[in-house]
Formats: C-alpha cells, structure tokens, sequence
C-alpha cells in the first residue's frame, strides 16, 4: 500500500530529523573543546567582537550535551522521586484539563445556543479571559485550601478560556443549511441540539481542547516552580516536573535542568497524541475523505 | 436486489397556491423589492419548474415556499391553509449539499423519522427500497464527503423523500454537476418523480433540464421577480432523454421559453445588467446557427 510506504518514508524523516538535532547539540556543547584549535581562531575573534565568551560557542555551548544529560537521565530513571514528579504533573494536568472540558464544552454550548445566557455570560467572561493564568497564582493560593487545589485551578483556567472560545465559535458558525433542513424534517429543539449542534462542534471541542492542553502544559510548570511545587515541597518528590526543573537549578545539577525539559516534552507529546486518538475516534467523518 | 418490490407509500399530493405575494429585503429607505405580485399555482401530482435569469428572486421564493420567511404581502397556502413555518410537508431540497457530514449515508436518509420518532420497519424498508432507487446502496456507511458530487444530490432527493413530503422543493439541485452527471440525475430523479405521483417544485437556470422535467413551465421575469408566462410541457412520460432531445414538441417548447427569456434579458440588459449581456450574446448567436 501506497500509505505505509509514506509512514515508513515520513519515519525515516523523523529519525534523521532528531539525530541531526542531537548530533548539532552534542557538536555545539562540546565547543568547549574544539573550538580552541586554531582554525577557529577567525570564529572567536568575530564572538569576541560581539561580546561572547571566546571559550564557547554562545548559548549552546553552555547547554549539557546529549551525552551528559542521557547520564543524568540514567542516574534518575531509577528514582522514585523522578517518577513521583511525573505522576504529580500529569495528575494536575488532567485534573485541571478535565475540569475545564467538563465545565468548559456545557458552558460554551449554552452560550452559543441561548442569546440571554449569551448576553450575560460573555461580558464578564471577556473581561477575565485576558488575565493570564498565571497572574492568579497568587490569588487561587489565598482562595483555595490546598496548595494542591490551587495549582489545578491554575491549570484549569489554562484551558477553560480556550475551551470555551472554540465551542462558541464552532456552534455559532454550523452552517444555517444543516438547521433548516433538521427543522423542515420535524426536529425538536433537543433534537436540533444533539444530533446538529453537538456533533457540528466537536471538531471545534477537539481544537480548543488540543490548544488548551498545550496551555495546561505550560501553565503546570510555571506554577509548580513559582508555588514551590505543593505543600510538601521538600527534595524531588511532591513537587511535580516543573519543581524538579527549579530543584535541579537551584541545586545545580544543570543535566537534569535539561532532564526535566525533555520530560515535560515528552509528557506533553503524549497527552497530545492521546488527545488527538480522541477527536479522531469521536469524529470520524473527518478522517475518511 | 434489483428493482425493489416495495411500492412508494400513497400520499396525498398537496397543491399551493401563491397569490399576490411579495418580498422585499432590508429597511424602509433601503429596501429592495424582490419578489412583486407574483401569482401562480403549484399544481397537485404534477411537476412545476421555474426558470428565471440566475439571481431574480428565485431563491427568496423557495424561503417563502419553505416557511423560512414570511412574504411582506400577500399569501402562499398549501391545501387551502396558510404556511406559517417550516414543516415535513414542504421540504427543500438546497443548492448546494445541506447532508450532515457526521452522519452517514443512511443515517443522513433515517434522519426526518428518527426525529419525529417514527423509525418503524416500514420506514426502514422505504429507505432500503430509496436508497435503491438512487443507487447508493453500498454507499450506506459512507459519511457525504467520501460521495461523489452526484451521489451527495441523489442521497439528498432519499432523504427528503423518506418524509413522504406533499410537496417537494428543488432548489437548483444539480447546479454545478458535469453535464454527464447532471443528465444521469435528470433520468434518477424523472423516475421518482414518475413513480411517487407527488407534487413537485423545481427551480432551475438551465432549460434543458426544464424541459425535460416539467409537467408545467413557470418562467419568471428578472428582479423583482414575477411569473412572465406558463407553458404546458406536454410531451408524454415516461421520458427518456433521447426521445426529449428528438422531440419535436419538447423542441418547439425550448425556443418558445428562449425567445421569453430572451425579451427578458434584453429588458434588463437596457437596464445595465451585465449577466443579462451573457444570455443576450449566447441568445443571438444560437439564433444565428439555425
């Protein structure tokens, strides 16, 4: 078949693309050492002259190399601190995320679909939408009980807004055909709602909800490592990914710096890729063209 | 399967009559008539096609028909009462493709029963027998984008007529399709037509289709749009395109329906309408040939 000859194609291209991405960091990191030969002696005046450090190559050069973070990662693979930071994330990750879907898509649908609601809902949730979630840091810190809660609520608000804008959008822009044509052929309101209106805007549920859980991401670490990464915020354990980034810096260990980075890479490709198995599950007319 | 034995369910064909119905859009100054005083009947059993100049009003109309939108005077009343809505038992078939993309093919047809809650076995054996009758019978579990453009119009025409509608509306169904596919889509839909014994209302552009669908020839005037003349196309069912083509009948109905066309374009081409210039062209030249 023609399309596993593309997978197998569009693999090798990812495999080469992140070999030369390793290959490229450990060459750069490791200027440290090759860039004292005297063929480079050109390359260091010119960095020189810009206001580098001649020793290294700028910024990449004061990275850990591949091979010194894959040692680091082998060092901590085996802790159950490390694992525990994963588990801590990924928990509040999708605490907060299932929460805004689950208050999120019903509040959105009602907004789209009743102009009262709409008229009082929206102005109040236009003036908050532009408050970055972080900026609540503080104050869910004072509402909430728990600095556990505290950073849910956080990572809720990253994706509620964006949950929330996509629905209203995706209901409002069915097409007015698909409406005509149900009411014509004897449809009810809840009729209209559930098999027009709900399934019209589940490709727009599942773009808001992709984007969002890119903000839960994001939203996660920053306040893991402004809160101090939750109440028992002492060694590697309870604090979440975000907190072993601050931990390792704080504490020096510049490998697992970049340790804790790939990991949260790879735990948001997964929570992407496990997001995007969803949409094409429930929406499969937009898989078969 | 093969030819299906279930017959059509028999329903009463429902008649309209449209009198002194007009429309205008948009605010009092500003407003722009399009649709004046326009009379005509859509007669019980038969098929009524109008043709028109493209963006005469036809559309507004079939809103009208449909219960969408209320005429700003006159009245539209099916069987004696008057339209105050949308409603089963005058169903449009759209322009463009109004088939849900989330459901499939059969899902899209079983849509009207399954809303009302009528999903009886009966019900399923009239789709089965649709579905075959517009040829999309392994075409079932297919969501409409994997449909070709024709198949999307026949699948429309199954799911509207599973409603046992007395009156179906076409609003320009085949617009857009190839010449080959629209010809294939005249011969589908002739038969259904011919079978069902319904009433009917076909809004077209294209004369050829006009006349070999119609029982009746409504050709409107340009914006605002009012009823220009009603020619009987009666040339017998069932009808073949071969034999339409040959005819002389059907022939001598086409260029009396181009000349009224054509008074029509020049009216409003010496009022500026640049698509009128199109027909006037296309007009003088075919004339010129014969």
């Amino acid at each position: 078949m023609s399309s596993n000859k593309f997978s197998a194609k569009s693999a090798a291209r990812g495999a080469v693309s992140i070999i030369l991405f390793l290959l490229l960091w450990e060459l750069g990191s490791r200027s440290r050492h090759w860039i004292g030969a005297d063929i480079f002696t050109p390359l260091r005046e010119t960095l020189g002259a810009l206001g580098f450090k001649k020793t290294y190559l700028p910024w990449v050069g004061a990275i850990p190399a591949p091979s010194e973070v894959a040692a680091a990662w082998a060092g901590v693979i085996t802790d159950a601190g490390y694992w525990q930071s994963w588990y801590k994330s990924m928990f509040r990750v999708l605490a907060g995320f299932t929460a805004a879907m689950l208050i999120g898509i019903p509040f959105g649908l009602l907004l789209a679909v009743n102009r009262t609601a709409f008229g009082i809902g929206f102005p109040v949730f236009e003036v908050l939408r532009p408050i970055p979630p972080l900026a609540w840091v503080p104050a869910s810190i004072i509402f909430w009980p728990t600095q556990e809660m505290s950073i849910a609520f956080v990572t809720f608000l990253g994706a509620f807004y964006t949950i929330v804008i996509n629905v209203v959008g995706g209901a409002k822009s069915i097409d007015q055909r698909y409406f005509q044509a149900a009411q014509s052929m004897g449809s009810s309101k809840w009729d209209i709602f559930r098999r027009i209106i709900l399934p019209g805007t589940l490709p727009s549920i599942m773009v808001g909800s992709a984007v969002g859980m890119g903000i839960t991401w994001e939203v996660v670490v920053a306040a893991e490592m402004i809160s101090g990464g939750g109440s028992q915020a002492g060694g590697t354990g309870g604090g979440g990914l975000g907190f072993f980034i601050w931990n390792s810096y704080v504490g020096g260990s510049y490998q697992q710096i970049v340790v804790g980075m790939i990991s949260i890479g790879v735990a948001g490709f997964i929570s992407s890729e496990l997001l995007r198995a969803l949409g094409q599950y429930v929406t499969p007319w937009l898989r078969l063209r | 399967m093969g030819e299906s034995s279930i017959p059509l369910p028999v329903v009463a064909a429902g008649e309209i009559v449209v009198s002194g119905v007009s429309k205008s859009y948009g605010a009092a100054q500003l407003s722009k008539e399009v649709v004046r005083d326009c009379t005509f009947n859509i007669e019980r059993g038969k098929l009524t096609v109008m043709i028109g100049p493209s963006g005469c009003g036809k559309s507004s109309l079939i809103r009208l028909l449909a219960g969408f939108e209320r005429p700003s005077a006159g009245t539209i009343k099916i069987d004696g009462e008057p339209i105050t809505g949308p409603s089963r038992e005058r169903l449009v078939v759209f322009q463009e493709t109004a088939l849900f993309p989330w459901m499939s093919t059969f899902d899209n047809i079983l849509y009207g029963p399954r809303a009302r809650g009528e999903l009886t076995q009966q019900t399923l054996d009239f789709a089965e027998f649709l579905l075959n009758k517009v040829g999309l019978q392994e075409f079932r579990r297919k969501y409409p984008t994997q449909l070709s453009g024709g198949m999307q119009r026949r699948a429309e025409l199954a799911r509207a007529m599973i409603n046992n509608p007395t009156v179906m509306i076409l609003d320009e169904p085949f617009r857009g399709l190839d010449a080959m596919t629209k010809e294939l889509m005249w011969e589908y839909y002739a038969g259904l037509v011919e079978e069902s014994g319904r009433t009917n209302f076909f809004v077209t552009t294209d004369i050829d289709e006009a006349v070999f669908l119609a029982d009746r020839l409504l050709i409107m005037s340009n914006i605002p749009t009012q009823v220009r003349a009603v020619l009987e196309v009666d040339v017998p069912r069932p009808r073949r395109l071969a034999d339409i083509v040959a005819s002389d009948r059907a022939n001598e109905i086409k260029t009396e329906a181009l000349s009224i066309l054509h008074e029509e374009a020049m009216k409003s081409f010496s009022r500026g309408s640049k698509a009128a210039a199109d027909f006037v062209e296309a007009y003088t030249r075919r004339s010129a040939k014969t």
